[in-house]
């Protein structure tokens, strides 16, 4: 268990639901919901998640905490919204999934090896290197995130897509060696810095 | 037509040889002919789009969206910001909003931004190029430029998710937005307003992580615009571009369809129907050509 999430087992105790109002983004939300299942019923992936953002609300009200940390089902959703504005007691459900999948991945409870949670992690690291997406990277990276072999018959596969957006001058290989970037770099990563300082030190990720 | 200036956010996917690099080239030549003057916000960056949440949490995504808005307030003071990107949008509305809202994490977003030597009022008003055209342009506005209206093309607009929620377009309702189908007709085309699918989910970035969930979504995209009897897909977002466009060869190898429908943004049409050329256009960009446009064009 990591130390953050002890601590937050220490002072939470058996109440779940309080944690996630204080630590997940938007989670002061929760208690909101009266459990019509509109959501569910919106999802997009809704066949894929074993827990529908319904079942999950519940869950915390319940105190399931590891039952809900460790689901695979908040990192189905596509950030479509359709169950926000569908949601009759105006819910932010889907900042609520991302904050609670950011939780879990923050306390290190969340699924190993989840698609999303790696292709998250690598799109956010990606985009902090430069201040800018690079497109050609992030796409290499989650191709060889399984290892050379797999990587390469991925790229395989996808190499006619690949060539044909090279050739529509939508894609760079030249990228490989920096590509985009903000200029005030320095400033930037000093900048994301101090914002993560603040919010570990606001949601108990540092000691 | 007085001359409408806005501090432009064109996000990294619309970046010289990024994915809707295309996009950006036809948003440049629809601004010309409308006397848009379009001004990049000095050393913008990324906007953590919708996958970002995962490493980047809260307050993080909240600071570099707030970068963004401190650099156009002290460069382009009192100008909107306009995203042609739907995340681009979402996210900088999204934080806009949670700022406006929640005084500590403006004060603690601006602590953040004191580390980058800068600083945010909480000023800017934030808008998609959709909404500039719409609302300040209007729908005669963007019929004034037309030379070559788009005569016998049948059109299926797909909206796709971001630029439709939770924000959209003033007026529009979420379930079946019109604003696409009325600028179509506008440009002399034909709407396919029985297109069922128009604001169905394309995955979104679960298209690289969750390829077979998302290539489903895809699927019923195009079939239903095949159904509704349209040539091809236009659309306002460019991730909703490209995953449609992208992965038809895909489907039709895993599926054994016979996809090859062109997926073209709005500012494509316009450019086209102002006169403009293929390369104008950004109709060289297309993985899938769009020949009866480009057909206009050589006319």
């Amino acid at each position: 268990m990591t130390t953050a999430n002890q601590n937050a087992v220490e002072r939470y105790r058996n109440n779940f639901l309080k944690e996630v109002e204080a630590n997940v983004e938007e989670g002061d939300m929760v208690k909101m919901c009266m459990q019509c299942g509109v959501c569910a019923g919106s999802c997009p992936l809704g066949p894929h998640w074993e827990h529908s953002p319904q079942k999950i609300f519940m869950m915390i009200r319940a105190g399931k905490r590891e039952e809900v940390l460790s689901s695979d089902s908040m990192w189905m959703c596509t950030s479509c919204y359709n169950c926000i504005v569908r949601c009759p007691r105006q819910l932010p459900i889907t900042h609520i999934m991302h904050g609670l999948a950011n939780y879990a991945h923050r306390l290190g409870l969340a699924p190993k090896g989840q698609p999303t949670r790696e292709f998250g992690t690598l799109f956010w690291n990606n985009l902090v290197k430069k201040g800018r997406v690079n497109e050609l990277t992030l796409t290499i990276g989650h191709y060889f995130k399984d290892g050379i072999a797999a990587g390469i018959k991925t790229g395989l596969a996808m190499q006619a897509v690949g060539l044909g957006m090279v050739k529509a001058k939508r894609l760079n290989p030249m990228e490989i060696f920096g590509g985009h970037a903000v200029k005030d770099l320095k400033g930037f990563h000093a900048m994301v810095a101090k914002a993560q300082e603040i919010e570990a030190k606001k949601k108990g990720f540092t000691a | 037509m007085a001359k409408k200036e806005y501090a432009f956010y064109p996000g990294c996917s619309s970046q010289l040889k990024a994915s809707a690099s295309n996009y950006l080239t036809s948003v440049n030549s629809m601004c010309e002919k409308l006397d848009v003057k379009l001004t990049e916000i000095p050393d913008w960056n990324c906007c953590g789009a919708s996958v970002g949440y995962a490493e980047g949490g809260e307050l993080p995504r909240l600071a570099i969206n707030a970068r963004n808005f401190a650099l156009a307030e002290t460069h382009l003071p009192g100008q909107d910001i306009v995203a042609t990107c739907a995340a681009c949008w979402l996210g900088s509305r999204e934080t806009k909003e949670r700022l406006d809202h929640t005084s500590q994490l403006m004060k603690e977003t601006n602590e953040a931004l004191a580390a980058a030597g800068l600083n945010y009022k909480g000023d800017v008003n934030i808008r998609h190029m959709v909404e500039v055209l719409i609302e300040d342009i209007g729908y005669d506005g963007i019929k004034k430029p037309v030379v070559k209206p788009l005569e016998g093309l049948k059109f299926a607009g797909y909206i796709g998710c971001q630029t439709n929620r939770p924000f959209g377009i003033a007026g529009e309702s979420f379930e079946n937005p019109k604003y696409l189908d009325q600028m179509v007709e506008t440009l002399g085309g034909e709407a396919m307003t029985s297109y069922d699918q128009k604001v169905t989910c394309c995955g979104g970035a679960l298209a690289f992580s969750e390829p077979e969930k998302s290539q489903k979504q895809i699927k019923d995209i195009i079939e239903s615009a095949y159904d509704s009897g349209a040539q091809m897909l236009v659309t306002p977002c460019p991730l909703c571009q490209a995953n449609t466009e992208v992965y038809q060869s895909e489907i039709n190898k895993k599926y054994g369809t016979k996809f090859n429908m062109p997926v073209l943004y709005y500012s494509q049409l316009m450019t086209v129907a102002y006169g403009g050329s293929i390369k104008e256009a950004g109709l060289d960009g297309q993985l899938i050509r769009a020949e009866a446009l480009e057909k206009i064009c050589g006319k």
